[in-house]
């Protein structure tokens, strides 16, 4: 397959660019809104072109172990699931992370907590950035907010996650999700031969082939100084992960007075209150972290310096400002706009609230 | 006979089969875990299939099972080996692919995983070791812990109106099309070891002609959680696992 211009929501593309990166195998359940990740799968066949296994798993809990076990063996690997599924997957991840595994993990976020709203949110960020599941982990988190960063994260994430032999995780809002837009499709990337995943993943649980000593895919340590010593090992890779892995997007921020901070396709209905306020005479720039984890910390304490305050918007009660705060360390005024239950704001609606909470006060 | 002769390579009746590990396990003196260890380990040499054979181990006493027997392993989440499994054999479908799991990880936290992928066929050899009781966490009541029987949660015994009925999970196995071998056996006695070893290789020899799911349940004493010594609790297994959990095949497709 060739590259290709398509229209489609944000969950079909990702599915297609799952095909076309040469991904192994997917394992899902359905739940809304993103049941179009495996539906579009089972359409496209992968297995009878590419060799890729699609399955729908019994729960969310059984899909990210199958997600645990293909990754164990060195294979390129995914599942997806809405807020209430990632939360089931959580125990998996967890153990993902630890064993040191690359595999990819999609979330389009609905309302929550609880059942929730199937409408869209960014109610996750918490959980997405801060571990999520228990113990000392961090995923690599890339927040999409056009049809086309969903595409191009699937290649991103896989590849971050096999060079960093961590899991990454797309954190996309419903909207991304369920939106249409044109989309460039990568051309397709053959699968690796079962050699070639051999020689790049050493370490994996494949069969003993040659004599080789055996492999043993495990989070488990009794013995605590060895157990600390597993700690810092992912510490320190987390460590290199945020120096070199940090991305961000900047829109307008040199001349600005004031600073909209948004991830996903908020950042977009930001970048239309950014227009409607420079018609108004205030000049307002835009931060877009594309890395949720690693943060772009200080990207976002030099953009604020000089600024008079920054307006942060989220769909949710309030979470990467949490982030954005410990960036600036109260150097100046931070406020949050946030709508939830399903709610997306307008950006009348964003400015409105930019000059109540901040200009104005 | 001299011991120069009894030496000789040709005489030779026993040795510990080359897969399995010269350390010490942390099973109990008397715990069937050891057995089934050394069954398994001899089927996979016997058959030639180590550079192909990939084990998931559970939670629960087996969790260290990697450490033993010397072929690829991924230590699964407590009662999610059949779901890893079943993606390791998916995409390696060449390999061999078995799950190792007791009563808790089978048959409680895990009875999603363990009837799904029974119930798809998938074709890996799921090996169920049956004592009753939770071992590691300090002998609390399995799902099939007996009525009457005395574990850390079940001070008095375990009682029906309380805490419902022992859970035959592997009859359940035998009525699902997807398995293709159903079979319950034990290692107390020589002649049972012997069985269960064809049993075992009955079911890896499915999973290699990839007939469906395989089912090997093992009724196993737990000497330390039943707090009987290794013979008494071969004997208790005799009189009152047994009635309850019949030897035999349930299924053989």
């Amino acid at each position: 397959m060739k590259e290709e211009v398509r229209l489609m929501k944000g969950n079909e593309a990702i599915a297609h660019a799952a095909v076309r990166y040469g991904c192994d195998g997917y394992f899902g359940y359905p739940i809304t809104p993103q049941s179009e990740v495996l539906e579009t799968l089972e359409e496209l066949m992968p297995w009878e072109t590419t060799g890729m296994v699609v399955l729908q798993a019994e729960s969310e809990v059984a899909a990210i172990n199958m997600v645990y076990g293909g990754a164990a063996s060195g294979k390129a690997v995914m599942t997806s699931s809405s807020s209430p599924g990632v939360s089931l997957k959580q125990e998996g991840i967890s153990y993902i992370a630890a064993a040191s595994l690359p595999a990819l993990i999609l979330n389009v976020m609905r309302g929550g907590p609880g059942l929730g709203t199937i409408q869209p949110s960014q109610a996750d960020y918490f959980q997405a950035v801060k571990g999520g599941g228990h113990g000392d982990y961090h995923l690599i988190v890339l927040a999409p907010s056009t049809v086309q960063e969903m595409v191009d994260f699937v290649g991103l994430g896989f590849d971050l996650a096999f060079k960093y032999r961590n899991p990454s995780m797309i954190l996309a809002d419903g909207i991304v999700g369920q939106m249409m837009e044109k989309v460039v499709l990568p051309e397709q990337r053959p699968r690796r031969t079962d050699e070639e995943v051999r020689k790049q993943c050493p370490w994996a649980a494949d069969g003993r082939k040659d004599g080789r000593k055996r492999n043993v895919i495990t989070s488990l340590e009794l013995e605590s100084s060895r157990m600390e010593v597993i700690n810092h090992e992912l510490q320190a890779r987390y460590r290199e992960i945020e120096k070199n892995e940090t991305r961000w997007e900047e829109i307008g921020v040199e001349d600005a007075d004031y600073l909209l901070i948004a991830f996903g396709s908020i950042a977009r209905i930001c970048a239309k209150a950014q227009e409607m306020a420079a018609e108004k005479g205030i000049k307002v720039g835009i931060v877009r972290p594309i890395t949720l984890w690693p943060f772009p910390t200080d990207a976002i304490r030099k953009a604020a310096e000089g600024k008079k305050g920054i307006l942060v918007v989220e769909l949710n009660a309030g979470q990467m400002i949490e982030d954005v705060r410990l960036a600036v360390h109260d150097s100046l005024p931070v406020e949050h706009f946030g709508r939830m239950g399903g709610i997306i704001p307008s950006p009348d609606e964003v400015l409105e609230a930019l000059e109540q909470k901040i200009i104005n006060k | 006979m001299e011991i120069n002769e009894i030496i000789r390579e040709e005489n030779k009746v026993y040795s510990k089969p080359e897969l399995l590990d010269e350390v010490h396990m942390h099973y109990c003196p008397g715990c069937s875990h050891g057995v089934v260890h050394k069954l398994v380990s001899e089927v996979i040499a016997e058959m030639g299939i180590t550079d192909k054979t990939v084990g998931v181990s559970p939670v629960g006493c087996a969790v260290f099972a990697y450490n033993y027997i010397d072929v690829d392993w991924v230590e699964a989440a407590h009662g999610r080996a059949p779901a890893v499994a079943t993606a390791l054999n998916r995409l390696w479908p060449e390999n061999v692919v078995f799950t190792y799991q007791g009563d808790g990880d089978m048959s409680a936290i895990g009875t999603a995983e363990t009837i799904h992928a029974a119930n798809r066929g998938e074709n890996i050899v799921m090996i169920f070791v049956n004592n009753a009781i939770y071992g590691m966490t300090g002998g609390q009541m399995a799902p099939t812990t007996l009525v009457g029987q005395k574990t850390a949660t079940t001070p008095y015994g375990r009682r029906v109106d309380l805490n419902g009925h022992p859970l035959e999970i592997t009859n359940l196995m035998a009525i699902l099309d997807g398995t293709c071998y159903v079979t319950r056996q034990s290692v107390h006695t020589p002649a049972a070891v012997r069985k269960t070893k064809a049993c075992l290789k009955k079911a890896f020899e499915n999973a290699i002609a990839k007939k469906g799911t395989s089912v090997v349940e093992i009724v196993a004493t737990c000497n330390s959680g039943w707090k009987l010594s290794p013979a008494k609790a071969n004997k208790w297994m005799e009189e009152n696992m047994f009635p309850k959990y019949p030897l035999g095949d349930l299924k053989n497709v």
